[in-house]
């Protein structure tokens, strides 16, 4: 059972502003989405198999990696081939 | 005594020297590029995008978690850890948390009261974060600036019980444990920032403070030592020492208290879905130690018969030994007395002066600097100077005189008896010290020495001193 102090508490680490009246609307979709999940442990399903899989690893064999343009055209800023963030601490 | 009252423990983390990112394929080698030039869909995290393990990333783990005999645990896995900061894209890193690799070793070190053996609690794998660079000024304008190329890169944790006693013994685990991450070919103590050290510290008796994010390994011991002043000093007047986390600013040598408001369970780790579990303990019996720096250690003793402190500067780095076998190479019974004397006492002060790494020197131009000093071409002064002139020129250039060409250029060779300058700058020195021959005459053996350091003067260091003195006494019994 997630409390409003829960949410205001993750709130916080996530740096995400919350005021009052939102605290108990967002508590009351965490419980919901819990809830769910408590639905789909109960439900049987077929052993998948891939209990048994271990140590599934790759070689160390390097890759092309994305070009910079494209890396960037998802930040909202950029600046030098860096992404811009706001400065946290 | 009172240093027996300090308790460190450390929390080392090392990147793996792999050629590829620990769950992607994007090349590690990324220190001559530019920003986000070495990222992929994984490593920044993209929806839709899965991780798959470095095999060679544990392989390293594995050798380090056997070189420092660790047990392996059965089953290992990976967590995340979430938080939100800019340095992680995902908000969350890859690490290993309940299930680590590997837990309980030992590495022995030459402790402050001999050989020690500094228990280690646990060796686990986990992704590096990305590099933020800082910008703007206090008053406004601040912002952070995200290189995601160090991001994924493979790091092993290693984390010991506390068992270090001074500033100076975390410094001495460091070296340690350096040489042998480099021994085991898993780590490049080299590259810039592959090194990051989290310091635990108390005095006996008093809450435990933990120095974050130390990336040097003189750092380490200056952080500490700050930080054992400043307990000290709060216990001595009476005040309490908060358990807190503090932060290490390298360029002014304090720590700075970081008000993190984090717990542990703040970071709510959960078991990571997208990778499988490792059994790898097996592997362990199928790992072929390479020798070690102690091991390596005693052969120099026996093998060259290095000193024993010798020997062991000589070992503490991977570079240094390597280079002092190939320079006694090609005389392994004559060499190696006074090529561990002059690698050991005399280059790496040399090298450090000019924060220059060894990999600049070719080990058979210093060889040829031994034979000249071990034939007696030259003295010891001037093969000091024969070393820094190669040194200087090596830095601004990609080649540099031989030490043969030097000592002819600077005309460096060693004065003979039959030369007739040594000659006159005998007879001159004792005809302008008149009062010490005088004293020498009166019985005053040291009066002589002093003569014999202006001839020095006179003829730039080129002559052996003992002989000079032979010299100056037949000089004199002549004048007599
Ligand atoms: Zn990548």
């Amino acid at each position: 059972m997630v409390t409003e102090k829960d949410v205001e508490h993750i709130a916080d680490l996530a740096d995400i502003g919350m005021d009052s009246g939102e605290l108990a609307p967002f508590t009351q979709q965490f419980n919901a989405i819990i809830d769910y999940f408590d639905i789909l442990d109960r439900v049987k399903g077929e052993e998948s198999g891939v209990r048994d899989l271990y140590n599934v690893m790759r070689e160390d064999d390097p890759r092309p990696s994305l070009p910079q343009k494209d890396v960037l055209s998802n930040a909202p800023a950029s600046e030098d081939g860096f992404i811009k963030a706001p400065r946290v601490m | 005594m009172t240093e027996a009252h300090v308790i460190v423990g450390l929390e080392v983390h090392c990147q793996l020297d792999t050629k590829s990112k620990l769950f992607c394929g994007c090349s590690t080698d990324y220190r001559n590029d530019g920003p986000n030039t070495h990222v992929c869909e994984v490593c920044l995290g993209l929806p839709g995008s899965m991780p798959v393990l470095n095999k060679r990333a544990i392989e390293f783990a594995m050798r380090v978690a056997k070189a420092l005999s660790c047990e392996v645990l059965y089953e290992s896995e990976f967590s995340r850890k979430n938080y939100f900061y800019p340095d992680l894209d995902k908000a969350y890193q890859i690490t290993q948390y309940d299930k680590p690799l590997a837990e309980k070793g030992i590495l022995e070190i030459d402790g402050d009261d001999g050989e020690k053996k500094v228990r280690i609690t646990r060796i686990h794998v986990e992704e590096d974060p990305g590099r933020l660079v800082h910008m703007g000024n206090a008053e406004r304008g601040r912002y952070s600036l995200v290189d995601y190329n160090r991001a994924g890169i493979p790091l092993i944790e290693i984390v010991t019980e506390p068992d270090m006693r001074s500033p100076k013994e975390a410094r001495k685990f460091l070296n340690k444990l350096r040489a042998t991450l480099e021994y085991l070919g898993v780590f490049d103590s080299e590259k810039e920032g592959s090194l990051r050290v989290d310091a635990n510290i108390s005095i006996k008796g008093s809450e435990r403070v933990e120095i974050k994010n130390i990336t040097s390994y003189k750092g380490v011991e200056k952080a500490l030592t700050f930080e054992v002043t400043r307990q000290r000093n709060l216990l001595r007047r009476g005040q309490v020492v908060e358990r807190e986390t503090r932060h290490y600013l390298e360029a002014r040598g304090v720590t700075q208290s970081a008000r993190s408001k984090e717990m542990e369970h703040d970071y709510r780790y959960f078991p990571e879905p997208d990778l499988r579990p490792l059994q790898v303990r097996s592997w362990v019996d199928s790992i072929v130690l390479p020798e070690l720096p102690d091991a390596r250690r005693e052969r120099f003793m026996v093998q060259y018969g290095c000193s024993v402190n010798h020997a062991r500067t000589l070992t503490g780095e991977l570079r240094l030994a390597n280079f002092f076998e190939k320079v006694v190479e090609p005389d392994p019974a004559g060499l190696p007395a006074l090529a561990a004397t002059w690698i050991a006492d005399i280059l790496i002060g040399e090298l450090n002066y000019r924060s220059m790494s060894l990999d600049l020197l070719e080990p058979a131009t210093f060889t040829e600097l031994i034979r000249l000093l071990k034939n007696g071409i030259i003295t010891d002064k001037s093969g000091v100077e024969v070393l820094r002139v190669m040194l200087d020129q090596r830095l601004k250039s990609e080649t540099t005189e031989t030490p043969e060409v030097i000592v002819t250029r600077l005309r460096l060779a060693k004065t003979t008896g039959d030369d007739a300058a040594l000659r006159t700058a005998i007879r001159e020195a004792i005809a302008e010290n008149q009062k010490a021959l005088e004293d020498y005459r009166n019985g005053k053996a040291g009066a002589l020495n002093f003569i014999v350091g202006q001839v020095m003067k006179k003829t730039r260091g080129r002559s052996d001193p003992a002989e000079l003195n032979r010299l100056l006494q037949e000089e004199l019994s002549k004048g007599a």
